[in-house]
């Protein structure tokens, strides 16, 4: 008879036969203890006494109780799981790692593909703007500064004719002038650009239907001494200027603003071909 | 009471050393430490019925930590160490609400 047969007092009658089957099943506290305390005893009886044992076996359950409890309560992760739960952990932690790289790879492709078709974009920007820049300078629209000359036409006995200001405009734009703007007397300068005219009117200068008195300053940029050279030759606008009695002021300046701007034109047939 | 003074004892020296389990017994401590239970508390049974036999206590014990021991290796080695060591769990709890059971009855009369 052994601790474990008594538990079958009629307290929960439910659950008698499976208590009892399990017991029997066991049978390890002691069941056959007939034969295996016999072969115990011998391996007992070499230890001091059995009540050391006890105590020994106590101790080591208190231990053992509360390093497993300590080791579950810290880390209840990874080192308790079992060898399979182990290998599925990794491989999803391998397949998350795989899609984690694929998105890396796909989105620092799509970075460089932005980066360089915003540099491509940037570079289309810079080249437009100073093509605009230059195109806006070249029809007047734009104001302009750098290094030129400014001249003086005073008139002699008669006006300043309008072929000697086409003349000199002329010859300022073989010289490689960039920005002329030209000014009477009094009011606002005018803008000259490839479609501006003179006309001379009873000694009134008329530019772009701009109504000038004398004496005109014109104001250029370009390559100064380019342009002086251009304007003093033999027979050249200075030349026939003072075959008038008039004369030139020719000044080379380091800066000149060229601030009138002409209306831009509407073109109306012209397309670009493209 | 000396029994559990060793409890004691036991426990404080774990609280006092923190070891930590080696990864070969990790499977095994848990199922261990309920078989012992199981036969700590067969053994308080056994002492409150007047039939506590020091010798058969230490053999139900030892033998039960390596049989608890021994089933959850084998359920390792055959794959099925989880449902294994559930059912081990199992067993010894029901076998310990049995033994607390019968003690709670010689302690309470009811």
């Amino acid at each position: 008879m052994t601790e474990e047969d008594r538990t079958s007092d009629p307290e929960q009658p439910g659950q008698e036969p499976e208590a009892e089957t399990a017991e029997r099943a066991e049978s390890v506290d002691g069941g056959p203890a007939a034969a295996k305390t016999v072969t115990a005893r011998s391996v007992l009886a070499r230890l001091s006494s059995p009540g050391v044992t006890i105590v020994v076996l106590l101790a080591l359950l208190g231990f053992a109780l509360v390093i497993q409890v300590r080791n579950t309560s810290t880390d209840a992760g990874l080192s308790a799981a079992r060898l399979q739960d182990l290998v599925r952990i990794q491989s999803d932690l391998e397949a998350r790692e795989q899609r984690l790289r694929q998105e890396i790879a796909g989105l620092e492709e799509s970075q460089r593909q932005l980066s360089t078709g915003a540099q491509r974009s940037q570079a289309a920007l810079e080249e437009a703007t100073r093509l605009a820049d230059e195109l806006g300078i070249l029809a007047g629209t734009l104001p302009a500064r750098g290094p030129g000359l400014s001249l003086r036409f005073i008139s002699g006995t008669k006006p300043l004719k309008a072929s000697v200001m086409l003349d000199a405009v002329q010859e300022l734009r073989g010289a490689g002038a960039e920005a002329m703007e030209i000014s009477g007397a009094s009011g606002r300068p005018v803008r000259i650009i490839a479609s501006t005219y003179f006309l001379g009117e009873d000694g009134i200068l008329n530019v772009d239907g701009h109504q000038l008195r004398g004496p005109y300053t014109l104001v250029v940029v370009g390559d100064p001494t380019t342009m002086r050279t251009a304007l003093n030759i033999p027979g050249g606008v200075v030349a026939s200027v003072m075959a008038d009695g008039g004369n030139v002021l020719v000044q080379e300046r380091e800066v000149v603003d060229v601030t009138a701007l002409s209306e831009p034109v509407n073109l109306q047939h012209a397309r670009p071909v493209s | 009471m000396i029994a559990v003074l060793a409890l004691i004892a036991g426990a404080a020296l774990g609280l006092y050393f923190e070891p930590t389990v080696p990864a070969v017994l990790q499977p095994y401590l848990p199922i261990a430490v309920v078989a012992a239970l199981d036969a700590v508390f067969g053994g308080v049974r056994a002492k409150l019925d007047g039939i506590f036999d020091d010798k058969q206590f230490v053999i139900s014990f030892i033998s039960n930590v390596l049989v608890a021991a021994l089933i959850v290796y084998v359920g390792d080695q055959l794959g099925v160490g989880g449902q294994l060591s559930t059912g081990v769990v199992v067993v010894l709890g029901v076998r310990i609400f049995g033994n607390v059971a019968a003690i709670r009855r010689h302690l309470f009369r009811a």
